[in-house]
């Protein structure tokens, strides 16, 4: 059994295609290089704009590295395109926004359901509906965590710049093959289109990691057992005899649907729970400034994040004492350490791009004696660094 | 017992033992849509580790996955197609076969079904005409015959059906057929023409639910419902001289189209070939 992307003339190919050096280049063809890099080697979607420059990306450079593009007739197929694409063993990702990651959200599930790797880059932009199609925005906070019906975990990742989009999209890949479960991308509008320089390193330079594939028949039997205790179980991937049956409907370990038995659903959907929960050093990823001595916290993610920063940095200069915290996981939220955090602190402020999402995540993990305010603007207009610190001193 | 019957079941080879027995209702065309597709996999001799069989959500959804002894996916309603084209670049030199309902491949599904023929991808879809959702109970389906009783067209349909196999070899499959399930021998014939036809197949499987749609439309044994087939079957040659009045309510049997055109993995395969060549990538 091979993952396709993972032979070693693929690793010559991305050497001799993509040298390592300074590159200047827009968010969104940054995402499409992560996923070369991260072994994608299928893709298929459904252009929406702000995403669509991942998908010509894709379309132009996938064949060169033998990978296939597949432009579907719709989301709901895209997504499919790729769970089926995903069991014969490729890495696959898909780009969209707003009104197609509603349409994905079902075979979403599925996906969770199937424990199928996946990465899903969500190109935030203005909403409901089609709002300003063509404006950045960070409203799809919770259609990320929530999007899909049922209980289910999810993980998200959510870069703060061009060259940040590569690496988390190579580490989105990362977990997703590690913990065998989709993985959400949420990028937004503004980076996508905006560039930058960024650094292309040594292909080899660059950690990659592949799903568990069973290493007998045993195991091929149990696709959706717990052999090793880390909740994940190891990929019979289509084509290799095991006759895997995969189904969206509840199922025992070894795949057959049983919707009739209470602990059968039980067991499965906790399973698939305790894999995200007992593998939180796969994916938990968070950056810090200045929050050794800060009295005021600022938390902030994605695009909202390096204004936030400027507005830190500034605050300083000023004298207030003033820290910050970016989630990069964003999902499942770092709420340990926000709870930590927010025992040292008299205030926090959360900048975002939407009127008030992750502040509610924020607000779960500290207490009523800390002073919590958001920092919202919409119209497809990114905060900047003036606002966010006029807030600051606002509540310093 | 059923068991023994089972036992000396020549085809039980071909099916997952600890999933039967099989929740299809007694009398449903669904047994025999999987008798005539595990038979043509057996007199093709085609080795099931070559098979991925994918399906919706739908009773007829059920008669391949879980019970045909392959690699199956069952996947969400409408949306069959779509997975199994992934499937089929992942696995090109394998047979990809889709099983499901009418509701399913050409309600919800129907997008799919349409782009998947247009782009002839190699893959064979084995669709199940119900006239009716046979899963949900009953209601009215886009194939439900115009006048009939459904649990959501009680006093009657005033909607027209689709002519699934037409539209489909309309839309560009390489080979359409639609037979009944009256008709055993020549759908399996099909199933076996459509297996080795490269390129997308689809064959239409006029079935009965006598529990859902005969028993609310004057037909409670599934053998009325046979006879109904087999008095409305109009071969496709003598259909052509008919004037639409005379085929309405007929069911048109026998292969729609068959004919070669450039298929959809394979002309992947040879553009990949095409840029890394021209890119000097090749042999790398
Ligand atoms: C998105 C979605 N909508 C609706 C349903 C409910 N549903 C389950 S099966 C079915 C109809 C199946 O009809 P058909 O494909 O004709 O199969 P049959 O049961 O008649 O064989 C419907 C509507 C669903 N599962 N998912
Ligand atoms: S409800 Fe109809 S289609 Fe479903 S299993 Fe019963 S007879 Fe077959």
């Amino acid at each position: 059994m091979i993952i396709r992307g993972d032979e070693p003339e693929q690793l010559r190919l991305l050497k001799r295609l993509y040298k390592p050096g300074n590159y200047f280049l827009q968010g969104n063809e940054a995402v499409a290089y992560g996923a070369l890099f991260a072994g994608c080697r299928f893709y298929a979607g459904y252009p929406i704009t702000p995403s669509s420059e991942i998908a010509e990306t894709m379309a132009r450079e996938l064949p060169k590295l033998g990978g296939y593009y597949l432009q579907m007739e719709d989301e709901i197929g895209s997504i499919a395109a790729m769970v089926g694409a995903s069991w014969t063993g490729f890495k696959v990702m898909t780009a969209t926004a707003g009104p197609g990651f509603s349409l994905m959200q079902e075979n979403l599930g599925y996906a969770v359901m199937t424990e199928t790797p996946l990465v899903l880059v969500d190109v935030q932009r203005s909403g409901p509906s089609t709002g300003q199609a063509t404006k950045g925005a960070q409203g799809d906070f919770f259609q990320a965590r929530w999007g899909t019906h049922g209980d289910h975990p999810i993980v998200a990742v959510s870069p703060i710049s061009v060259e940040d989009a590569f690496w988390e999209t190579v580490r989105a890949f990362n977990i997703s093959e590690k913990l065998r479960t989709p993985v959400v991308v949420l990028f937004d509008g503004v980076l996508a289109h905006t560039r930058e320089q960024i650094k292309i390193p040594d292909v080899e330079e660059i950690e990659i990691t592949y799903r568990k594939l069973p290493k007998n028949e045993e195991e091929a039997k149990l696709p959706f057992g717990d052999p090793h205790g880390d909740g994940v179980p190891p990929m019979p991937l289509f084509g290799h005899g095991y006759f895997t049956h995969v189904t969206g409907s509840t199922h025992k370990e070894n795949g057959l649907r049983d919707v009739y038995t209470p602990e059968v659903h039980d067991r499965l959907v906790r399973r698939i729970h305790r894999k995200i929960e007992q593998n939180k050093h796969v994916y938990e990823k968070y950056e810090e400034y200045f929050t050794d001595d800060a009295e005021i916290l600022v938390v902030s993610w994605g695009v909202t994040a390096r204004p936030s920063l400027g507005a830190v940095l500034k605050a300083r200069e000023e004298g207030t004492r003033v820290g910050l915290f970016v989630p990069k996981t964003v999902h499942p939220f770092p709420g340990k350490r926000i709870k930590e955090l927010g025992k040292k602190v008299r205030a926090i402020l959360v900048p975002e791009m939407n009127l008030g999402q992750l502040i509610l995540e924020v607000q779960r993990f500290v207490n009523d004696d800390v002073l919590l305010k958001g920092v919202n603007k919409i119209g497809g207009v990114p905060l900047t660094v003036e606002e966010i610190l006029r807030e600051i001193r606002g509540v310093a | 017992m059923a068991k023994e019957i089972y036992s000396t079941y020549p085809m039980v080879k071909y099916l997952r033992k600890e999933a039967l027995p099989t929740a299809l209702c007694p009398g449903c065309g669904g047994g025999t849509v999987l008798n005539a597709f595990a038979n043509a996999v057996d007199q093709l001799r085609i080795d099931p580790k070559d098979l991925v069989v994918v399906s919706g959500i739908g009773c007829s959804a059920w008669i391949a996955s879980p019970y045909f002894l392959a690699d199956t996916l069952h996947t969400t309603h409408g949306r069959a197609i779509a997975f199994a084209t992934g499937v089929k670049v992942g696995l090109p030199d394998k047979k990809v076969v889709v099983i499901s309902g009418d509701g399913d491949l050409a309600s919800i599904g129907g997008n799919h079904l349409l782009h998947a023929a247009r782009r002839n991808i190699d893959i064979t879809v084995i669709l199940v005409n119900n006239f009716i959702y046979g899963m949900t109970g009953g209601q009215v389906a886009p194939t439900t015959p115009f006048g009939a009783k459904t649990t959501t067209s009680p006093y009657r349909n005033i909607e027209h059906p689709l002519q699934i196999s037409e539209t489909v070899a309309a839309a560009g499959a390489s080979y359409v057929a639609r037979w009944t399930t009256a008709h055993v021998y020549q759908l399996i014939e099909s199933i076996k023409k459509a297996l080795q036809v490269k390129g997308f197949s689809l064959v239409e499987v006029i079935s009965q639910c006598p529990v859902q749609y005969g028993r609310r439309n004057k037909m409670k044994e599934p053998a009325e419902m046979l006879r109904w087939f087999l008095k409305n079957s109009v071969p496709v040659g003598k259909a052509k001289k008919m004037s639409p009045e005379e085929l309405e309510g007929k069911f048109i049997i026998g292969e729609i189209i068959n004919r070669q055109r450039p298929e959809f993995t394979e002309e992947l395969n040879k553009l990949i070939d095409e840029v890394q060549e021209h890119f000097g990538l090749k042999g790398e």
